[in-house]
Order: structure tokens, then C-alpha cells, then sequence
């Protein structure tokens, strides 16, 4: 390395490192791995949502010749079912987890029943249709609120009236006074419907057993590969954590989804151990719909108050949240803590309470999916701060201004048990919104077109979300059972070569680049000298992975603070080398010089080299450079922005046109705006998607009727508009870059979005409000009264 | 998504593919662009014994006019269909039609043999064809055979052909002057099959209709003629209150589905809206 200085890298706009290999088919996804003697499972799954298994039959499918082997779920019982980490909100002997297949009764369509063994995939798919089953079907229920009705029938034994828990924030009695004593109270039920992540690669596991160790390897495509390793090990199979080496290769999208624990990582290992040689099991689309966890499913009954001039006094909210059939890592937490402690939005509200009724459900699980109970928060608040609006006839930019939380009151508490707001300002962000979209100008155009029979709607949403997950004090407060800190180690190769290993790892957004950049300013080394490296337990600090928007705020502070330790290190030495005073060096531009010397200097690049040889170091310095940081947060970030869509409705066939969609994020400081715009497009799309197509529905019998891509309706480009970003900028105090995270905020400001325009394009035939996803049918329905 | 185990052959020719057909009897289907037989194989609906491959084949190519009738091989892709000159010049509805259908990959591999052969009730060109009053030829081992587009859709899935049989060609009418053919559709959002699509062909002679054809897909099991409409709009002038009248009729005498997407009122309801587009279109065509 030399001393040339080096361009800054932090605001750059600068193609992703990650994507000549992943566009070019050089990627390694899980299915890409192939070990030797590896099998193929393929998994019986249960066509019922809720039967008791009377007899299981295998015999036919084991004697199929290139079967290796048959298991049930009774094979499995010598380890535990899957833990789940965050039982927020209080449990009394009522957390049901799955087990790796389910053993005397099956509750969800595509519960794993029995895993088949063999030689290659299309056997073991082929000896599926040869095993025997006699299930005896009893009741089901998939609303989250009528599995709490008297006579619904029962889940669980210890869970009465299907409850998983009961939770509620805020005040209670001054609330109750508030709406009952306003001027206005407007109500609605809003439902926040069933999704499906749909992540491009679906997920699996791939197992090895080495019986001269009793070391585990598993592939599997995860977002949080240190915690898989911790909760298989610990809490599933009771072997130490050593013993268990997890690799996540590129993992091609998870939107949430791949956080968590799976039944297929246990019967993946279980079986490799049972029978001597590797499993490979990867869902297929089907499977990864009927069986993976799904998102949202509230049913929300909210009311809010307030005064004739738009001041709002009050909001009350109860709603049920499914959870499925059983709990899924995280899924307590994001039903309550991630949604009802940030329900209030944007708004300064006096009097807040919320309850949130999770329950059991014949459902596949339900946990975080991008966004994670921010999104149905948010649809909430801006749904009914926009039927508020509507109710006194003023203009809905105007009622959000006149209940924003004023800038002069952050850091804001708003009383809900959530950390402090850490920075907003949210005017100048609807203001260049307004301006943007070209408001003023808009609201007549729709004024004429009205005249002319025609709907255009505008919708605005202003929303604020909880990202950098999480100091971790507060969130085992709410009960999160681990750390959410996150890990980084810098070190100086001899060559001046920089790598990094982290907790934290991309599963699409392009952290590899992200980070490069900020590590590579942080020393003033050149950006292609720092390399990332990721993903594997083996070879990576402990770390808890990627979900929340918390890789950059949270691993990329580690990695800027290892990187500040790396220089104080280099300033010692170069302070030895030039016989100067440590505090008086400065470090800049990859030099290190003594202050008012500038000729008195080392290059890092020569500290580096002196580093890692060693030879001559000074008394109590080891050699080399590297230093490891395990970084806390003491806060959350709370980016946000204001949206605004403009859409047309043609009432003869109830479609919806998106004709325009202007976004002013306020993500803190950028560190690559390519890669915030990605990830803005990304979400806005997701949330789009919501609003307008997605929507799996089970029907009564438990039976997934969207479950393939032929009727889950995922968007595609054409389906789209042109998205109009810009920004404005309130750089965290939280953390030493500034940064609040961009990866959900998209897919949280725009669901809302999408509604308020149609809604408000069909204000004409008296619709206030209408359930996601808006489709041609209810709008032409809509339309005629 | 894994299909049960089958054998897969070649064929070069269609005699030779006819061969193959009588030698394998029922368990053997056909394969061309695979867009609709492979889904339905890895989800084991469909789970034929043998795939004898057809695609590709020279003596199912070919796009010409000969008179009055284009004629179009059944191993022409939607993409080639889609950008032939010689189609969009002869009769420009089938090349919008199947330059509509799925996206470029579908396009280049799914044909329009495959299409009309499968008779998928959402399918686009089914109605198309029915509309346009267009023609099979269909090859066995006996000879060869032409089957009208109104005797081919016989219920969901299942045409006129016999299984013994090849579609080879298709046969659609040049438009003439005053004709005009349009092709309009409510795509699925998820499939983007025809949740509702209709096609009309009008032909207008000293100012009044003299012939139309109307036919819907996506609404029922299958693509059917709408008998009713086509009358109502035959003797008119082919104007505003006309085509409302006639669009009115459309869908009057069908069987419907219903699914989450679109229940079957609503299905009713958007058949005589898009039919009122496709006889708009085809009319102003007609009349340029």
C-alpha cells in the first residue's frame, strides 16, 4: 500500500461488489452445494389443516428401490421442539412450538408429516405418494379473531380460547375519557391481510455428520447463520454449540423469512447423524408458500379522536393477531413490541391504548416479514389519521402537519414503553413531498377530472419505523431472550490487505459494498484493498445476523468502531518509530504524522508491514492489527418520510392505475444512495403489493388458495410505476455515522399510501375505507354503492 | 414441483412423431413449448408416461398466405408469430395477441399449436381463433383432417383432436377491406392469463355490419362463441349505441368460474365491458 490519498468512498453511488457473481450465475445458493454421498429428502406434508394421525405407513415407500430411508415425527422425539426466542409479553405455560414433524396431531396444510430418504430428489418425491396416512380431520379455525370465540376449536391443550398472549400498552382510563368526551371519533376495523415473503430462492438445509467428531456442518440459507448454530445446538439438540458449524451461502432474498429456525435444519442434521451421510433438503415453491413462515394477519378494530380544527385526542386499539398453528422464533415480539409500541406513528397523541390478542390459528406461522409489525402499524395510524381527515372534510396533509411530533421534542417518548425517537423532523419531509408530487396543482386536476366522471385519488402517508434493532437491554426488557448487538473484527494483513469478518450478512442488500466503503474511509485505505467476509459461523466473530435495518447502524458501527481502535493502534506505533509523543500524532489520508511535522510521517501501509512482522515492537504492544468490536446501541433509529401516490380508478372495471408515486425518505446520512434506492424501489414495491395484489387466503378448511405463483399475485415490473425518490437528511445521533437504515422503510411508508388513493379516489360513491388488497372487484363493487 | 418419472424422445418429423404417438397409445403427450404440460407435471396433475418432443420441428414451421387464409405452422413460437410481418399484415390480431401473452422467455418458447391444442379455459388465442373463424389441420397416421375452430374446444382441456392426432396448422383468415379483428383482456395479476378476454371480428360493408364473431376466454370453462352478441350487432351500423347494445348480450349464454380473484358476477360484468372494447376496435379497424 502506499500513501496516495485515497477518494472518499461514503455518499458514492458505486455498483454493488456482489453482483458481477450473482449476475453472471457464479453465485453458490444452497442448491448449488453438492457434497459427496449426499441424499435427497422430500417431505410428506399434511393435507389437512387439523387431524389427529391415526396410522402412518411406510413400508411401501421404503422398499422403493433408491430409498434410503423413512421418518416420522415419533423417530425424532429424542430432541426438542423448536425454541422460540421471543416470548414477549408474558407466558403462563402456553408457548407451543413446532416439533421437526409433527407427531399425534397436525394443525396447518403442509405441517411436515414424514421425511423420505434417498438417492436423488425425484425418488424421494416419488416415494412420498407411496406413504399411508389415516388421519382422523377435526375442526379448524384461521381467523386470529374467532379462534378466541366461544366454541372455536382448540389448538393446544394449554393455550384456552387459542390465546398466546394478551398484551397491551398505554393508558387505558385517560384514553377511555379522551374519545369519550371528543368532539369527533372516527372507527373502523382494518384488517391487515395474510402475506407471503416470497423470497426468489426458497429455502432448505443441508446437513453433514462427521462421526469421528460429532461435529455437525449445515447449509442453510439464512440471515442469521450464529444464531441458527445457537438455537440448534442449546435449545434443539442439547450438544455444545462447538459441535455445530452453520454456513448460509448467498441467500437469495428474505424479506424475513430466513431468520428463523426451521423443522428442516433438525431433521436435516438428525437424519445425516442417523444414517451416516449428508441430507439435502430445498423447499420447492409450494412448499416454501404452504410451509414457511407468512406475514401480517391483524384484524384491528381502532378508534381515534379528536377535535373539529384536526387536533387528535386519542386512539384505542384492539386487534388480533394470527400466529399460526404454533410460534415461530420471533413471533411474539413482532405482534406486540414491534407494532404496538410505535402505533401512535408520527403523531404527538395524548392518550394512547392498545391490546394486542395473539392466537393459535390452522395457519402456517406467522412472524416477521419485511418490516415486522412496523407495516401494520403504520397502515393503521395513517389509515385512520386519513378517515379522521376525511370526517372533518379538511385536507389530510394538512391534519398530519397539525399532529406531527414537533422537531424541538426529540429525542420524543411517546409513552408507549418504546426507547425515545432519537431525531426527526417531519414537516420538511411532507413539505418536499407536497412540493414534489405538486399537490396544489393535483387537488384541482382532481376537482376537474371529478366533473368529467372521472377518479383520480391521491394518498399521502407519513410514517416513522424502528430500525437499528436493538440495545439489548431493552429488549430483553421485552422479553427477547438473547443479545442484538452485533460484531466486527478489523485487521491489517502484512500486505496492508484489510479484512473484515462480521456477524451481520447480506441476503441481497449489498452490505459487502456498503461496508467496504465505510471501513475504507474510516482508514483512508483504498476501497478495493477491504475485503468482507460473512455468512460462516466458522471463521466469523458471533453475531445475530440481518433483519430489523440493523446491519449498517448496528454492524457497520462495530466495524467503524474496530476500525478507530486499528488507528489508535497505528498512531502508537508510528509514535514509537518517530520518537514522538502518541497524542501528538494525527491520522489522515493514510498517513500517520506528527502534529506540525508534516514530514515526519509513516504510511499505514509501512505500520501495517512493521505490524505483522513484529520484530521490533514496543514494550507491551502485540503485533499485528486487529481488534474486534462488540457494539450495543444505546438507542434504536427512527427513519422516516412522507409518501405520496396519485392514482387513477376507472369504475366500469374497478382497476387501479398508479400513475404517480413520489417518496421522500429520511434514512439519516446515505452511505450509498444506489443501494438505498434498491432497497427503497424493493420495499415501496412490496408495500405496493400489498395494497393492490397480494393476499394469502385460506379458506375455511384451512386449505391455502393462493398457493402458487399462479394466484399469489407478486408484481411484476409492468405492474409498477416509475418510483420518484428523494431524500431529506436528519443524521442519527445514535450511532458515529449518522445512519438510520433503509431495507424496510419502503414497504412502511407505502401500503397506506396506495389505499388513502384509492380511497380517497372513491370518495365520490361514499367509501371510507376499504380493505387490502384493493382489487378490480371490490373497487367495481365499490363503485356501485 | 418434481414430476413423476417419464421417458423423453425426439421427434424430427411429424411422421415420425406420429409413429411415436401410436406406438406409446394413451400414456404419451405431446411437447412443444411446455409452458402449460410441464407446470402441470410438477405438480403431478398431469403425469404422462412419455413426452414425445415436437418443438423446433421444420414441418410444424412456417408463416405464409396463400389467397384469401394465412396459414401458420404449429410449431410457430408466440414470439416469431408476434413479429412476423407476413401475420401482422394478414391478420394483425393474432400477432397482438400473442405478443401479449407471458414475457419474452414464454414467448420464445410457447407456440401457437401448443395454445389451441391445450384449450386452457384462460388461454388468449383460444378466443382468438374462435373469433377469426379460423381452422386446424390436424395429421395422423391415417392422413390429414380440418377441424373448424368451432368444433375444436370441446370442455376444459379437451379439443376435437383425437389422441392419435398432430395440430400442424392453423388457418386464419386474411382481413379484407372493411374487416377488422381486436382482441381485449383483463389480466390476471398473478398469472396474467385472461381473468376475462374477449375477441371479436366485424365485417362492415356500405355502412352496416354483415358479419360478426364474438368469443370470450377466461370467464368458463372454455372459449366460447357469443351468439347472442354477434346477432345484435348484425344489420347495425356498428355505432356507439350498437356496440353497447350488442355488448350488452355478451356472456348472456355461458358457463362461468368463479375464484378468489374474481367471482363469477363480476366475471359477467367485465365480459360485456371488454366485449364493448374488442367491437369498438375491430369496428374502427373495419371502417379505416
Amino acid at each position: 500500500m502506499t500513501s496516495e490519498t485515497t477518494t472518499p468512498m461514503i455518499g458514492r453511488a458505486i455498483k454493488r461488489r456482489e453482483d458481477p457473481k450473482l449476475i453472471t450465475g457464479q453465485g453458490n445458493f444452497l442448491d448449488d452445494v453438492k457434497l459427496n454421498g449426499m441424499t435427497h429428502a422430500a417431505v410428506l406434508r399434511s393435507p389437512y389443516a387439523h387431524a389427529r394421525i391415526l396410522s402412518i405407513d411406510t413400508q411401501k415407500a421404503a422398499a422403493l428401490p433408491g430409498v434410503v430411508a423413512v421418518f416420522v415425527g415419533k423417530d425424532l422425539l429424542d430432541v426438542n421442539p423448536l425454541p422460540c426466542a421471543w416470548p414477549a409479553g408474558g407466558f403462563k405455560n402456553n408457548m407451543n412450538t413446532p416439533r421437526a414433524m409433527a407427531v399425534d396431531v397436525v394443525r396447518f396444510v403442509g405441517e411436515a408429516v414424514a421425511v423420505v430418504i434417498a438417492e436423488d430428489r425425484f425418488i424421494a418425491r416419488d416415494a412420498i405418494d407411496l406413504i399411508d396416512v389415516d388421519y382422523e380431520p377435526l375442526a379448524v379455525v384461521v381467523d386470529p379473531e374467532k379462534a378466541t370465540q366461544p366454541g372455536a376449536p382448540q389448538l393446544h391443550e394449554n393455550a384456552p380460547n387459542n390465546v398466546v398472549v394478551e398484551w397491551s400498552a398505554g393508558n387505558r382510563e385517560g384514553t377511555n375519557r379522551a374519545v369519550a368526551s371528543a368532539d369527533v371519533v372516527v372507527k373502523e376495523r382494518i384488517i391487515n391481510q395474510r402475506l407471503m415473503a416470497t423470497p426468489m430462492e426458497t429455502r432448505g438445509s443441508i446437513a453433514r455428520y462427521e462421526s469421528s467428531t460429532n461435529e455437525f456442518t449445515l447449509w442453510t440459507s439464512s440471515q442469521a447463520p450464529h444464531v441458527m448454530r445457537l438455537l440448534l445446538t442449546a435449545f434443539v439438540f442439547g450438544i455444545p454449540e462447538t459441535k455445530l458449524r452453520v454456513i448460509a451461502p448467498n441467500v437469495g432474498g428474505g424479506f424475513g423469512q430466513k431468520i428463523f429456525v426451521y423443522p428442516d435444519m433438525v431433521f436435516c442434521m438428525w437424519i445425516s447423524r442417523k444414517i451416516g451421510r449428508p441430507v439435502k433438503f430445498v423447499e420447492d415453491r409450494s412448499e416454501n408458500f404452504k410451509s414457511s413462515t407468512h406475514g401480517r394477519d391483524h384484524v384491528t378494530d381502532v378508534e381515534l379522536s379528536g377535535t373539529r380544527d384536526g387536533h387528535i385526542t386519542g386512539l384505542r386499539v384492539k386487534t388480533y393477531a394470527g400466529l399460526g398453528a404454533y410460534l415461530s422464533t420471533i413471533a411474539p415480539g413482532v405482534a406486540t413490541t414491534l407494532y404496538g409500541r410505535i402505533i401512535t406513528g408520527v403523531y404527538k397523541i395524548p392518550n394512547v391504548s392498545i391490546d394486542v390478542i395473539a392466537t393459535y390459528t390452522n395457519t402456517a406461522m406467522v412472524d416477521a416479514y419485511r418490516g415486522a409489525g412496523r407495516p401494520e402499524a403504520s397502515y393503521l395510524i395513517e389509515r385512520i389519521v386519513d378517515r379522521f381527515a376525511a370526517e372533518l372534510g379538511m385536507d389530510p396533509a394538512e391534519v398530519r402537519r397539525r399532529n406531527f411530533i414537533p422537531p424541538t421534542e426529540f429525542p420524543y417518548d411517546n409513552g408507549l414503553g418504546l426507547l425515545p425517537y432519537d431525531s426527526g423532523n417531519y414537516a420538511p419531509a411532507l413539505d418536499k413531498a407536497l412540493a414534489n408530487v405538486g399537490y396544489a396543482d393535483l387537488r384541482k386536476e382532481q376537482a376537474t377530472l371529478r366533473a368529467q366522471g372521472r377518479y383520480l385519488g391521491i394518498g399521502i402517508s407519513s410514517y416513522v419505523e424502528i430500525c437499528g434493532v436493538a440495545p439489548t437491554a431493552w429488549a430483553n426488557g421485552q422479553g427477547w431472550g438473547a443479545g442484538l448487538w452485533e460484531s466486527a473484527n478489523v485487521r491489517i494483513h502484512l500486505t496492508g490487505q484489510v479484512v473484515v469478518t462480521t456477524g451481520s450478512l447480506p441476503h441481497g442488500q449489498g452490505v459487502e459494498t456498503t461496508f467496504a466503503q465505510i471501513v475504507a474511509d474510516e482508514l483512508g485505505v483504498p476501497y478495493d484493498s477491504v475485503l468482507i467476509e460473512h455468512s460462516d459461523t466458522a471463521g466469523t466473530p458471533f453475531g445475530y445476523g440481518t433483519y430489523g435495518s440493523r446491519s449498517l447502524a448496528v454492524g457497520g458501527t462495530a466495524m467503524v468502531k474496530s476500525a478507530r481502535k486499528i488507528k489508535e493502534k497505528a498512531k502508537r506505533l508510528a509514535a514509537h518509530l518517530l520518537e514522538a509523543n502518541p497524542e501528538d500524532m494525527i491520522f489522515a489520508d493514510g498517513k500517520i504524522s506528527v502534529k506540525g511535522s508534516p514530514d515526519k510521517s509513516k504510511t499505514f501501509g509501512e505500520i501495517a508491514l512493521y505490524a505483522s512482522v513484529g520484530a521490533s515492537m514496543p514494550d507491551g504492544e502485540e503485533p499485528f492489527l486487529d481488534e474486534t468490536t462488540y457494539y450495543d446501541p444505546p438507542n434504536c433509529t427512527f427513519p422516516f418520510g412522507t409518501h405520496i401516490s396519485v392514482v387513477e380508478v376507472f369504475p366500469d372495471t374497478g382497476a387501479v392505475e398508479v400513475k404517480r408515486y413520489v417518496a421522500v425518505d429520511d434514512v439519516g446520512n446515505i452511505i450509498n444512495p444506489r443501494i438505498v434506492h434498491g432497497q427503497l424501489h424493493g420495499g415501496i414495491a412490496q408495500g405496493m403489493a400489498q395494497a393492490l395484489f397480494e393476499n394469502a387466503v385460506y379458506d375455511d378448511n384451512g386449505q391455502l388458495l393462493a398457493g402458487t405463483l399462479m394466484d399469489y399475485a407478486i408484481p411484476n415490473a409492468g405492474m409498477l410505476p416509475d418510483f420518484e425518490i428523494s431524500h431529506t437528511v436528519t443524521p442519527s445521533p445514535v450511532n458515529p455515522l449518522g445512519v438510520k437504515g433503509a431495507g424496510e422503510a419502503g414497504t412502511i411508508g407505502s401500503a397506506q399510501c396506495i389505499m388513502n388513493a384509492v380511497i380517497d379516489a372513491l370518495s365520490p360513491f361514499g367509501v371510507r375505507h376499504m380493505q387490502m388488497p384493493a382489487t378490480p372487484e371490490k373497487i367495481w363493487h365499490a363503485t356501485r354503492g | 414441483m418434481i414430476p413423476a418419472a417419464f421417458q423423453y424422445v425426439k421427434a424430427n418429423s411429424v411422421a415420425e412423431a406420429l409413429v411415436l404417438l401410436q406406438q406409446h397409445g394413451e400414456d404419451a403427450k405431446l411437447v412443444a413449448g411446455g409452458h402449460s404440460l410441464i407446470p402441470a407435471m410438477k405438480l403431478r396433475l398431469s403425469q404422462p408416461s412419455v413426452l414425445i418432443d415436437i418443438a423446433g420441428m421444420a414441418d410444424l414451421k412456417g408463416i405464409a398466405v396463400n389467397g384469401a387464409e394465412l396459414t401458420i405452422g404449429a410449431g410457430e413460437t408466440y414470439h416469431a408469430i408476434a413479429t412476423s410481418a407476413t401475420v401482422k399484415h394478414a391478420c394483425g390480431v393474432v400477432a397482438a395477441c400473442v405478443g401479449q401473452i407471458g414475457d419474452i422467455q414464454v414467448r420464445n418458447c410457447g407456440t401457437i399449436g401448443g395454445a389451441l391444442a391445450h384449450s386452457d379455459p384462460a388461454a388468449d388465442l383460444t378466443a382468438v381463433f374462435l373469433a377469426l373463424g379460423g381452422k386446424v389441420t390436424a395429421q395422423s397416421a391415417n392422413g390429414s383432417r380440418q377441424i373448424a375452430a368451432d368444433d375444436l374446444f370441446v370442455s376444459m382441456l379437451t379439443t376435437a383432436l383425437d389422441s392419435g392426432e398432430i395440430l400442424a396448422q392453423v388457418h386464419v383468415p386474411v382481413l379484407q377491406k372493411g374487416q377488422g379483428a381486436a382482441y381485449a383482456k383483463l389480466k390476471h395479476p398473478a398469472s396474467r392469463y385472461a381473468i376475462v378476454g374477449v375477441a371479436a371480428m366485424v365485417t362492415i360493408s356500405n355502412g352496416v355490419v354483415t358479419a360478426a364473431r364474438v368469443a370470450v376466454t377466461g370467464a368458463g370453462p372454455q372459449a366460447v362463441r357469443q351468439a347472442s352478441c354477434e346477432n345484435a350487432l348484425i344489420g347495425s351500423s356498428g355505432d356507439a349505441a350498437a356496440v353497447k347494445a350488442a355488448a350488452a348480450k355478451a356472456g348472456d349464454d355461458m358457463d362461468y368460474l368463479g375464484d378468489i380473484h374474481a367471482s363469477e358476477e363480476y366475471r359477467r360484468a367485465m365480459v360485456q365491458v371488454y366485449a364493448a372494447r374488442a367491437l369498438n376496435e375491430a369496428i374502427a379497424q373495419a371502417r379505416a
